[in-house]
């Protein structure tokens, strides 16, 4: 499945390609899109408050009123997924956004001016990828009281140098191309060579990494909300959910299950876009951890 | 290769000394009083402008940075607040216990992980590689955390066969005992980076395999097993050693994740217990210990790389 089969004879041309385009990207593409709808359209679909207590329906099983039963305080688990699923997009994407904008800016100057000021920029990020993600994001965390949106930057933040670096490599190759000379001789700006000339033909790879970013940012968020470290209640921020339902686990594992079922087909679903987009743009797919 | 060596090595004392001066600086803004924490809510001011002079709180920071850092030099790093003992012995012991969890859990995810990869690449196609390969997207997705909760509703609520938390000594209760506690723990760690690791060897391993030296010992008429054992697994092996590397980084965040919901005592929920207690001296030395302990395990892969692949032994090394 990630692979694409060497088909003998493979004709050129954009329509074999599409057509080979796999149908997990399809099924992907699909789920995440119902997400984002469900996410947008959560606080009008929701059957109950996310936040509404109910002291008579405590840890009601499935089924009923409560298709995914109630927590400790007899809230709508259905409710509090639904609530929480624009946390997760919100963490994927915006973390991943955080780290693009100053990421690719950061690899593209540092590809650009190869003096000292790339030099130390590339050294900075060799010292930032050497730190385990987990312990980057404990170390911004541990100063600060932990918040949703501080979780987004600490993991936007911990993902910037994976961008400068494969940004950076990218640009390093097309500088070398004739269209950059081209631009140079005729008397280009650095910022116009660099936005105009570089970034529009160093985007593929730029959007395979993308991909991978967005649910090792979602891995990462949630993980870390989970700790106690990100959204606190009463959000219902899916990691945080999980966190919480631990100490019923036994009379209502329902509470943890389904949040915890929604972030795997979120993640999954994400990954085959990701696959997808990566068999279509970048043939020989790169992997990175 | 000596060269190369020192190299790696020298990189390794930067990384952990800026690293030093990122932990040193930030956990410097936490809030909280440190005086104020030891001394509890009924200190006078004067108490806690005493103990100030005493620990050296005023002293700029560049002083007490030197101090923690020539401190940990030698073997001291401070005593925790919160639990008013000496943080040495506290996070080593706390070490230990994680380095056991770190240690299984890699070995099997090199073992198993390399050898799904492999026999995914030679069975290309056929029902158990796609199987595998649908099984690695599943695994890939699922995250640690949730490993856990699915893993102790199935073993230790439904069936009852393990131990939902905690850990027993191996002197204390038997072998028996201790491993039960490792079980769960272990098999979540492993679950995520065992598909990583597959994953990446079975794709390395095809690349391997259409590569013209191999299309060369299969004109010569070699046996297939021979091909794959001699020719094809030493090269398709390099790159993940590279990915153990990384996955080390991710494990070490697992292991945090694992610990604090399998209330295993190792370093990762100090950690934790030390951000959540504002325990500043317990915070600063665990990070220094993971961080030391990354960054030298990244060394061994860099090494164990250039051991096997002659392009560095003999190319880069110079430079």
């Amino acid at each position: 499945m990630a692979e694409v089969p060497d088909s003998v004879g493979s004709m050129p041309g954009t329509a074999p390609r599409l057509a080979r385009l796999p149908a997990g990207m399809g099924l992907g593409g699909t789920v995440v899109a119902v997400f984002v709808l469900l996410a947008l359209a959560g606080p009008w679909i929701a059957p109950f408050p996310f936040d509404q207590f109910d002291m008579h329906a405590r840890f009601a099983p499935p089924g009923g009123a409560h298709w995914f039963g109630t927590d400790e305080f007899g809230r709508d688990v259905l409710s509090r997924v639904l609530a929480g699923a624009p946390y997760s997009l919100m963490m994927g994407f915006g973390a991943t956004a955080i780290s693009l904008v100053l990421g690719v800016p950061l690899g593209l100057a540092a590809a650009y001016y190869r003096g000292i000021m790339g030099e130390l920029v590339m050294r900075a990020v060799d010292v930032m990828i050497s730190i385990p993600p987990i312990l980057l994001g404990l170390l911004i965390l541990a100063v600060t009281e932990p918040s949703l949106w501080k979780t987004i930057v600490a993991v936007g933040i911990v993902y910037i140098p994976i961008m400068t670096r494969i940004t950076r490599s990218v640009a390093l190759g097309l500088l070398a191309e004739e269209f950059v000379e081209a631009a140079r001789a005729r008397g280009e700006s650095a910022g116009y060579i660099l936005f105009r000339e570089i970034l529009p033909n160093a985007w593929p790879p730029i959007i395979v990494e993308t991909s991978l970013r967005v649910t090792f940012a979602i891995l990462l968020g949630s993980a870390l909300s989970f700790l106690g470290l990100g959204a606190q209640p009463p959000l219902s921020e899916w990691g945080l959910m999980i966190a919480g339902s631990r100490p019923f686990i036994d009379q209502a594992p329902w509470i943890g299950l389904a949040p915890g079922l929604a972030l795997c087909v979120l993640l999954i679903a994400i990954n085959l876009l990701g696959e997808g987009l990566r068999e279509f743009l970048d043939p020989r797919f790169v992997e990175r951890g | 290769m000596t060269a190369y060596t020192l190299q790696r090595l020298l990189y390794v004392v930067v990384v952990v000394w800026i690293m030093s001066v990122l932990i040193f600086g930030i956990t410097q803004l936490l809030p909280g009083n440190v005086a104020y924490a030891i001394l509890g809510q009924y200190a006078t001011n004067e108490q806690i402008a005493e103990l100030e002079r005493l620990l050296g709180l005023n002293d700029p920071w560049y002083v007490q940075y030197w101090r923690w850092f020539l401190g940990m030099l030698h073997g001291d790093f401070g005593q925790s607040i919160v639990m008013q003992r000496p943080v040495g012995p506290l996070i080593f012991e706390a070490f230990g216990r994680s380095a056991i969890l770190a240690a299984i859990a890699i070995s099997l995810v090199a073992a198993i992980g390399t050898w799904l990869g492999v026999h995914s690449a030679t069975h290309r196609g056929k029902l158990s590689d796609r199987v595998l390969t649908l099984a690695q997207y599943f695994f890939i997705a699922v995250p640690e955390f949730f490993w856990a909760i699915l893993a102790i509703i199935l073993f230790a609520v439904w069936l009852g066969w393990l131990p939902a938390t905690g850990y027993t000594p191996i002197g204390q209760s038997g072998v028996g005992r201790w491993v039960a506690h490792l079980i769960l723990p272990v098999a979540t760690l492993v679950c995520g980076l065992i598909a990583h690791v597959s994953r990446l060897t079975r794709s390395s391993m095809l690349e391997t395999l259409r590569s013209a030296y191999i299309l060369t010992a299969r004109a010569k008429g070699l046996p297939h097993r021979l091909i794959l054992r001699r020719h094809a697994l030493p090269n398709a092996l390099l790159p993940t050693i590279t990915v153990l590397a990384v996955d080390v980084g991710i494990l070490i965040g697992g292991v945090v994740v694992v610990e604090t919901v399998f209330a295993y005592p190792g370093l990762g929920r100090l950690l934790i217990y030390a951000i959540e207690h504002r325990d500043i001296p317990l915070l600063q030395a665990g990070m220094m210990l993971v961080t030391t302990v990354y960054a030298l395990a990244n060394l061994g892969a860099d090494l164990l790389y250039a051991a096997v692949n002659p392009r560095i032994r003999y190319g880069r090394s110079a430079g």
